[in-house]
């Protein structure tokens, strides 16, 4: 027992050793940026943005990197406050809630640490952080929604399948439309959240096709949702995509959604991009103060009959 | 002679009777207000089969993995007194599981899809007897030890897969999840057949039901009398995680894709309610798979009559509550008891009545 | 002696599936006297009680407090109606203290002043004398003192009938004299007691009237001094007593077989001191000793109940091992548990299940006895021992308790054991029924099983038993055989004495 013991004791000894000599390794001349993120478990969309970064702050770009993952939001606050203590340069965040981060911002800007947000705005000052670089929801919903009014259909009926209620990709993405349903233009035949969930998605299809009412639109908050209804049509034999009699509408951009879209079952899916670590890396090498504190990514839509292999490997998340 | 006979009608369905009087309600409610609602009819999917289509079709087909999970978790809930709440995570590492197998091979055909399945068992049934040997050797609560996989289930089907929603597409598949070409049946349903059928095979051929009634009533005089109770409790959550790969498998196949974060959410608590609904004693003891099942097709027409209304599916889970706080309400001693009393003065009085009336 | 009558019940029914629980039964309590309750089990007391206190509904007849009718539907009508129960088990809550025993859930506001509460407390307790101080907790006091607690909870109620169920079951003959000095002190202020319990020494000591029952009927009403105790024991069971006595002489004419059944050296387990057993086949011996004496854990010991921790045990000659009741069963030997509601009936299931199991459990699982097999297998059983149930369906928990222990008798019976254990089997269970099972142990020693029996009544032991082993303190201190096997020996060697 006690030789079990003594060899453990070495083996942590050893270890610790190993891990100060590794840090003297680590270059001056290199950017540190700590980054505190969701994790990639989340969803596909984080997933891509995690790779993303890692991919873009890389030692090979002249980045150190350091990465904290985690969902709550008190997590999140002590890691930031490591970062600052460690000393990074910039630290970027995506926060998990959007409050309880004024102090650890103030103090970061104290030690003269440049703060970029991405994908989440938080609660605080302007003056706290460089800038934020984000997705408009309601203009992806906008751009999807405009898309839809150029099909120029004799009528609108639409089955809505929201993501979980509150969510800001639910409320971009549900604004567009909500519009078009007061104004007349189009018909609401069911609002309803799966939230995010694609056998809730198809059971609320189901719903429809079962009391016999008539659609032609379906506009899924998501790829998933829009999988789900799409199951349903398909055990009803209603046809739908590009030659078919209801289109569908999904969002996020998977690949295995773009796939759908080429072979032409699909009709649109909107653009939720993760890569913001190339415009923020950017800003860091220019140097400059952003012109503006909020930098809006830029979001595709990409329609079925236009969409090329190509896009689907540029643009698609996931494998 | 006649009297006994409707003395039996009356109590026979005994713990049946509040799932059954739901059901009917439900039945009655639906036809009132929309009389075409349990029209079924024959139509042809995108593959050109026929098929059956309709409201009631849907609530049997989407009851599916509830139904499944009910069974299991009613065994479960007879012989620990408590309840598995990790079923949905544990269903989705099941699914991550069988996908991942899948996804491993150049091409999914019928060989592939058993391995994929049996896997997908196996890690479940694994999953199982890490919960079972929690309940069973460490004698911990079932919903702590429980709690621990519903808190890190769905984390783990993230790591199996990487990507957040992976997909898979076959005819197989299709087939499971959706009709087989030229059976009019959704698959989902003959699925849920087979394991009830499983179930009473199992508890024709084996004393399980015996043994795990024993030890749910009575733990100590069940040890006694040389029934290893440790053994019948860890079983149980293994028949479970066999359940659980199914109803994970099953959940998969419907759409051919697999999203760790939403694949079967919150159904633990449906299968619970099922349970209860069911009339099972959530203290463990005397139970009815049959009452389980017929429980998860109460929730899921609940389900669908609410979504045919277009009540908003954030309102839905509300909804649910009342008439399900109804249900158990019913289903409770006291209003049993009260009703009970009722019927054997109502009986009382007409024994009175024909008694006056063969004296005179 | 024309006392004003305080409590008059008429023609009570009370039906049961099945069962007439209840049958047009009268009883009538007078002020100030202690009324002794007797019957059987099964007899209807239990039923009689319920329907006072409004745990069970009657189906007919009439219930008068003082000359005025009463309706009562809930035990909370009951309290109104001034009658109150102390019950076998305590149902106080022993991490309260007394005071708050005594007034928990009578309080209306919930702004209660504790001292006040204390000082009404302590009042009652000197007034009635019960040595307990109202700030102690419950859990600290005596078994009899807290029996007496919830007595006095029900005297401050107002109550003016007070029901006794089983007071004495687990007390001491000290705590008992406090109790009867309660009782008597409650009599001089004009309470009705009704009191129910199996000792019948006890209903002569301190009852004014015996009230008999027997299969739901009533049998009669008598003045205790002038009921003989024989006579009372013949009207509960309904038949003369003749074969009571004779029971004892037969198992003199017994002849042993010779050869040793069980065998054990040194065994012993977590709850069991090592000791040597032995007992041949066709033989009924006995373990007797004061609660706690080790009589029990001895023979888990034997059936492997608690972790056996050391010892070699010989069957037949051969050495096995015995770790757990499975491995005990697989060698023929069966046990009755002394806790007969906590490790002998599965309440919720049925006789004819619970009749089966051990059976089922030795087959194993994988070869289920079939459904018609168990069923003539229930019905055998039923009929040979006289169980009385509505059907062999009925769940075991809603029988009585003489009837509940031939089940659980029939259990082991099936699986046809060549050793019996039997831990109690007799306790809580009426007259009647004692005799079946002391005659059935004899019969199945003629047979050739192994009987080990153990039973808190010395007399009983002396009357099946051909050896008796005397524990104290965890160990066995005599051995008792042959002239040996008489009341004062046994006595001398539980105290003490030689050996």
């Amino acid at each position: 027992m006690r030789k079990f013991k003594a060899l453990f004791l070495v083996m942590i000894l050893v270890v610790c050793c190993m891990a100060t000599a590794c840090k003297k390794d680590d270059k001056d001349d290199k950017i540190k940026v700590g980054v505190v993120n969701n994790p990639p478990s989340e969803s596909g969309y984080r997933e891509a943005n995690v790779k993303d970064m890692e991919a873009v702050f890389s030692e090979a770009n002249g980045y150190t990197l350091k990465t904290f993952y985690s969902i709550k939001n008190d997590e999140q606050l002590q890691a930031a406050q490591g970062f600052i203590t460690e000393g990074v340069d910039y630290l970027l965040i995506s926060a998990a809630e959007t409050t309880g981060w004024d102090d650890v911002l103030k103090k970061a800007k104290e030690a003269g640490i440049k703060v970029y947000l991405f994908d989440r705005m938080i609660d605080v000052d302007t003056s706290l952080y460089e800038a934020a670089v984000v997705s408009d929801m309601a203009k992806e919903g906008e751009t999807a929604v405009n898309w839809l009014l150029s099909q120029n259909l004799p009528e609108y009926k639409v089955i809505h399948i929201q993501g979980a209620m509150g969510s800001d990709a639910q409320i971009g993405r549900t604004g567009a439309l909500d519009k078009q349903f007061e104004s007349g233009k189009m018909k609401k035949v069911v609002q309803q959240t799966a939230t995010w969930d694609e056998a809730e998605a198809k059971k609320i299809v189901e719903a429809v096709i079962n009391s016999g009412e008539d659609f032609n639109v379906i506009y899924a908050e998501n790829d998933g949702m829009a999988k789900g209804a799409v199951a349903a049509l398909d055990e009803a034999g209603i046809t739908h995509g590009v030659d078919g009699k209801v289109i569908v509408m999904g969002f996020d951009c998977n690949k295995w959604a773009l796939r759908e879209l080429l072979a032409g079952k699909w009709n649109y899916d909107g653009q939720c991009s993760p890569f913001q670590a190339q415009i923020i890396s950017d800003l860091i090498k220019s140097g400059k103060a952003p012109a503006s504190k909020q930098i809006i990514n830029n979001e595709k839509g990409f329609d079925a009959k236009a969409l090329t292999q190509n896009d689907i490997d540029t643009y698609g998340l996931g494998e | 002679m006649k009297k006994n006979g409707k003395k039996a009608f009356l109590s026979g369905f005994g713990q049946l009777t509040i799932p059954l009087i739901a059901i009917a309600l439900l039945v009655v409610f639906n036809l009132i207000r929309d009389p075409g609602f349990f029209s079924i009819g024959i139509s042809h999917n995108n593959n050109g089969n026929p098929v059956l289509s309709g409201n009631i079709i849907g609530i049997i087909n989407g009851a599916s993995e509830l139904a499944v999970l009910a069974m299991g978790m009613t065994l479960v809930t007879a012989a620990c007194g408590g309840q598995d709440i990790s079923v949905g995570a544990a269903a989705a590492i099941a699914g991550s599981v069988f996908v991942k197998v899948l996804k491993s091979g150049s091409a999914i055909n019928a060989g592939t899809v058993i391995l994929a399945f049996v896997m997908a068992c196996i890690v479940a049934m694994l999953f199982g007897t890490f919960n079972g040997t929690l309940v069973a050797v460490f004698k911990i609560q079932p919903m702590i030890a429980t709690l621990i996989l519903y808190t890190c289930g769905r984390s783990i089907a993230y790591w199996i897969n990487g990507g957040a929603t992976p997909t898979v597409s076959s005819p197989i598949l299709s087939g499971i999840g959706s009709f087989i070409p030229g059976v009019p049946i959704p698959t989902p349903v003959l699925i849920v057949v087979a394991m009830a059928i499983l179930f009473k095979l199992l508890f024709h051929f084996t004393a399980l039901g015996l043994f795990t009634q024993s030890v749910g009533i009575n733990g100590s005089a069940a040890r006694l009398n040389g029934i290893n109770a440790t053994f019948i409790k860890l079983l149980s959550f293994i028949i479970l995680g066999v359940c659980v790969a199914v109803s994970g498998c099953i959940g998969v196949s419907r759409l051919g894709l697999i999203n760790h974060e939403t694949l079967l959410i919150d159904i633990e608590m449906d299968t619970i309610l099922a349970v209860a609904i069911g009339g099972n004693s959530l203290g463990g003891g005397k139970f009815k798979l049959s009452g389980s099942i017929i429980g998860a097709y109460v929730i899921q027409m609940l389900t669908i009559t609410l979504y045919a209304m277009k009540v908003p599916s954030t309102d839905v889970k509300a909804y649910k509550a009342i008439v399900i706080v109804l249900l158990v309400v019913i289903g409770s001693p006291v209003i049993k008891e009260r009703f009970g009393r009722w019927i054997s003065r109502l009986a009382e009085r007409r024994r009175k009545v024909s008694a006056k009336g063969a004296e005179e | 002696m024309q006392e004003e009558s305080l409590l008059t019940m008429r023609r009570i029914d009370k039906r049961f599936p099945g069962v007439l629980a209840l049958n047009g039964v009268d009883f009538t309590l007078r002020k100030g006297e202690i009324h002794a309750l007797m019957g059987e089990n099964g007899a209807g007391k239990s039923t009689l009680i319920k329907v006072l206190t409004g745990v069970y509904q009657m189906d007919g007849g009439e219930i008068r407090v003082e000359g005025e009718k009463v309706s009562i539907h809930s035990p909370q009508d009951a309290q109104n109606a001034g009658i109150s129960t102390v019950y076998q088990e305590i149902t106080l809550c022993p991490n309260l203290t007394v005071a708050e025993n005594m007034f928990i859930g009578r309080s209306r506001g919930a702004w209660v002043r504790q001292n006040k509460l204390e000082e009404r407390a302590d009042e009652i307790l000197t007034k009635l004398g019960i040595p307990a101080r109202s700030t102690q907790l419950l859990g600290s006091c005596s078994l009899a003192v807290q029996q007496m607690v919830a007595i006095a909870r029900a005297v401050d109620m107002q109550c003016k009938v007070l029901i006794l169920d089983e007071p004495t079951s687990s007390l001491d003959d000290k705590e008992v004299k406090q109790l009867f000095d309660l009782m008597r002190d409650l009599k001089k202020q004009d309470v009705g007691i009704i009191f129910v319990t199996h000792f019948l020494d006890q209903v002569y000591e301190v009852s004014d009237r015996i009230t008999v029952l027997r299969n739901g009927e009533l049998v009669g009403e008598y003045l205790t001094e002038e009921l003989p105790q024989l006579q009372l024991v013949s009207k509960m069971i309904g038949k003369e007593l003749e074969e009571l006595s004779n029971l004892g002489d037969s198992e003199e004419e017994k002849i042993m077989q010779p050869e040793v059944f069980y065998e054990a050296e040194g065994l012993s387990s977590t709850e069991a001191l090592p000791f040597d057993f032995s007992i041949r086949k066709g033989e009924v011996n006995g373990f007797t000793g004061l609660l706690g004496s080790g009589r029990s854990e001895s023979v888990r010991a034997i059936f492997g109940a608690d972790k056996v921790t050391g010892g070699t045990v010989k069957i037949n000659g051969k050495p096995v091992k015995i770790q757990r009741p499975i491995d005990a069963m697989k060698h023929g030997i069966g046990y009755l548990a002394e806790d007969r509601k906590r490790d002998g009936i599965i309440a919720e299931l049925s006789v004819r299940e619970n009749i089966i199991l051990a059976l089922q459990v030795m087959n194993g699982m994988w070869r289920p006895i079939s459904r018609s097999e168990s069923e003539s297998f229930a019905d055998e059983y039923i009929k040979v021992l006289n169980i009385k149930t509505a059907s062999r369906e009925t769940p075991v928990g809603s029988l009585s308790g003489g009837n509940q222990q031939k089940v659980i008798l029939a259990r082991w019976l099936l699986t046809h054991p060549d050793y019996l254990i039997l831990d109690e089997p007799t306790r809580g269970i009426d007259v009647g029924t004692k005799l079946e099972i002391q005659k059935l142990v004899l019969k199945l020693a003629e047979e050739g099983v192994s009987v080990t029996f153990i039973s808190s009544e010395v007399e009983e032991m002396l009357r099946t038993c051909s050896r008796l082993i005397v524990m104290r303190d965890r160990h066995a201190v005599g051995e008792l055989t042959g002239k040996d096997l008489n009341q004062t020996q046994v006595m001398k060697t539980i105290a003490g004495g030689e050996s």
